[in-house]
């Protein structure tokens, strides 16, 4: 069999596309559960963000203010969600999943007129010279704006978490919500500002969906990408860095997996199927073993906190 | 205070099920009027995918236009595959519908269990194989529709290279891999077909990733027996030619939709909804095809007029039964030959004809 350059940047290409958004909204999960609030509605707040990114895309004819309006629909999802379990303490389990079905429902409604309408798409980046090398150029040049905005999100999400008083405040808070509260932080508010932020990155890998993945609209058309994102904040052990492994290396088995299909090689499909899932779990899962210690889960995770004075 | 930590990952997803088909439950409430005849569908897509969901509730709406207030009907939409739909069937029996229609392959042995349970009620399932005294089966024989536009991609693709995107091994979906291969291989020896398979009927994402992944191959034609329209736009998008799957997906895809494979379920639901009211209801296998106006090729564009003519005669032939797709000699992948194929063999096919790389999964 013969693999030429093009088939190989095609196949590279797909990678990134396939990737970004499972890391967009992974990467607010992960801000979120770092906080110590489960919030299960992303697939919920993935799907507003692609009816919200596309119909504004579409009305008014600007990609960028699509992408805006993706992440602020997203974190209006994540509101109710903020004031229920954390100002009502409702369950964030129960909460969440109903997120969910809200968002599924929500956007179908709202996305009714939009379907079938041809989209907007974002642009893809061109640097001249540098987008025109051949092979490299488009690839590493030459993408969309988010995809570069996920990539410095992850390294932001990164510096903010361990190398920042606030993110310091943010993983106590998450910790141990009692002796953050006793030191005088706010749990409630440092939660509220996590679960918007959770509620707007999910919103944009939404929006990545509807603006420049498929650029279209359709029910539904995030397919439980926000399960996968969710997997995957568990899977990395709450680590920014390991979290971008995990969805490259999700996209790139799925992708790899059809490029393999496509040869004609006589893999089981079914097999190539299940190996995204597989491979990722294993290899982050050995990651974690291998650095040990203080990867756990935030101790407080998906605990309710009500201050007792 | 109370420790929802507490709560297991099985309970969440429980809760998760159990939201789910409360939820599609929820949509079935429409018309509780008295003397008009209940009919319900179960779908397994959106019914906004513009596709094959999207098809059967035209052919819903068309009862309705038809009957007017004779009839009342609902729909639950977004049903999954498997178990799960037993739930959502049952509760449309227990709701007072007296014909069930069940559109979706893997509906096929959840509604032959609620059909036990509920010997008064009508039920119609879609493209599988199972019949009782209460469940009809229909379908539509899509594969006549492939050989048509295996032929138009027999003869427009430059590079020899087809690409194919596929969800689940069934009958219907090799058959119709096998019928577009015996078509293109009447007018182009030389054509290859490059199988991807993504495992889901609905997944716009997946769908494109194959379709990007199959031109950066060489495919130069996009064929689909997914559900979604991102393939086509793909297409579109590359400069590729292509075809719909289920409904016409030239508005998505104007430059590069040829035509599209499209089934009519009109007749069918409207006739079986009135021997409903007559009565005379009886448990049948219906698979109609192009000559009763179930499968239907949208006018074929984007092509040369000489293709286009010969495209159109291929379908007169197949309507007036003097071409048939699977008549005469076809040589397997493993070298034996079969010949002039009865319906039993198309509805059970689990082989690839000779030309075709790829292996069958399952």
């Amino acid at each position: 069999m013969t693999i030429d350059a093009s088939a190989l940047q095609a196949v590279l290409l797909t990678i990134v596309t396939a990737s970004t958004p499972l890391l967009l909204a992974a990467l607010g999960e992960l801000v979120t559960e770092r906080a110590g609030v489960l919030n299960l509605g992303v697939e919920g707040m993935m799907v507003m963000g692609a009816v919200a990114g596309f119909a504004v895309a579409l009305t008014t004819g600007n990609p960028y203010l699509g992408v805006v309006a993706a992440a602020l629909a997203g974190a209006a999802l994540a509101a109710p969600f903020g004031f229920l379990t954390l100002n009502l303490v409702a369950n964030q389990v129960a909460t969440g999943l109903a997120l969910t079905l809200l968002g599924l429902g929500l956007s179908g409604l709202i996305g009714e007129a939009f379907v079938g309408q041809p989209g907007v798409r974002l642009a893809k980046l061109h640097i001249p010279g540098l987008s025109d090398l051949p092979f490299v150029g488009p690839l590493l040049f030459g993408q969309d704006l988010l995809v570069y905005l996920s990539i410095a999100l992850a390294v932001a999400v990164w510096r903010f978490l361990f190398a920042s008083r606030a993110g310091l405040v943010l993983r106590a808070v998450g910790d141990n919500h009692a002796s953050a509260h006793a030191l005088g932080y706010s749990v409630v508010r440092v939660r509220w500002a996590a679960v918007l932020f959770g509620g707007a990155l999910a919103g944009l890998g939404g929006g990545y969906l509807s603006l420049a993945y498929t650029p279209q609209w359709i029910e539904n058309m995030t397919a439980g990408r926000g399960w996968i994102a969710l997997a995957l904040v568990v899977f990395s052990s709450w680590r920014p860095g390991r979290l971008v492994i995990g969805a490259y290396l999700f996209g790139a088995v799925t992708i790899l997996g059809f490029f393999v299909q496509g040869l004609g090689v006589g893999v089981p499909a079914q097999l190539l199927s299940a190996l995204p899932y597989l491979v990722t779990v294993v290899a982050l899962v050995a990651i974690s073993r291998r650095r040990g210690r203080g990867d756990a889960a935030p101790a407080c995770l998906g605990k309710s906190f009500v201050p007792d004075r | 205070m109370q420790n929802w930590s507490a709560l297991t990952r099985r309970d969440a997803m429980k809760a998760a099920l159990l939201g789910s088909v409360a939820l599609a439950a929820g949509n079935t409430g429409a018309a509780r009027a008295a003397d008009k005849l209940k009919a319900a569908w179960v779908y397994v897509g959106p019914v906004g995918d513009f596709g094959y969901s999207y098809q059967h509730d035209q052919g819903r709406i068309a009862v309705e236009k038809a009957l007017g207030d004779k009839v009342a009907t609902t729909f639950v939409e977004n049903v999954p595959e498997g178990p799960d739909a037993e739930r959502a069937i049952e509760r449309l029996a227990r709701d007072g519908n007296q014909i069930i229609f069940t559109t979706s392959f893997g509906f096929m042995d959840p509604t032959l269990k609620v059909a036990k349970k509920f010997p008064k009620v009508k039920f119609c399932h879609a493209t599988g194989y199972k019949r009782a005294d209460n469940v009809s089966t229909y379908s539509a024989r899509f594969y006549e529709g492939r050989y048509v536009i295996g032929q138009i991609a027999g003869k427009m693709t430059k590079s020899n290279v087809v690409g194919y995107i596929v969800s689940f091994p069934i009958p219907e979906v090799v058959s119709g891999i096998n019928a577009f291969m015996l078509g293109a291989q009447s007018v182009n020896p030389n054509v290859k077909v490059k199988i991807v398979w993504v495992n889901s009927w609905y997944d716009p994402g997946k769908e494109a990733d194959a379709a990007k992944v199959l031109i950066g191959q060489g495919a130069d034609i996009m064929v689909q027996h997914t559900d979604s329209t991102a393939p086509l736009q793909v297409a579109q998008e590359k400069g590729i030619l292509g075809f719909g799957q289920s409904s016409d997906m030239a508005k998505f895809a104007p430059k590069a939709q040829i035509t599209a494979i499209t089934d009519d379920w009109d007749g069918y639901y409207v006739d079986q909804v009135k021997e409903m009211l007559a009565g005379t209801w009886k448990s049948t296998d219906t698979w109609d095809g192009m000559a009763k106006g179930m499968v239907v090729l949208p006018p074929i564009v984007n092509v040369p007029d000489d293709v286009k003519a010969m495209a159109e005669k291929t379908i007169a032939g197949i309507k007036d039964g003097s071409i048939k797709p699977f008549g005469g000699k076809i040589t397997k992948q493993d070298g034996s030959v079969v010949e002039n194929l009865d319906d039993g063999a198309i509805l059970s096919m689990n082989w690839y004809v000779k030309g075709i790389d790829d292996k069958l999964p399952g």
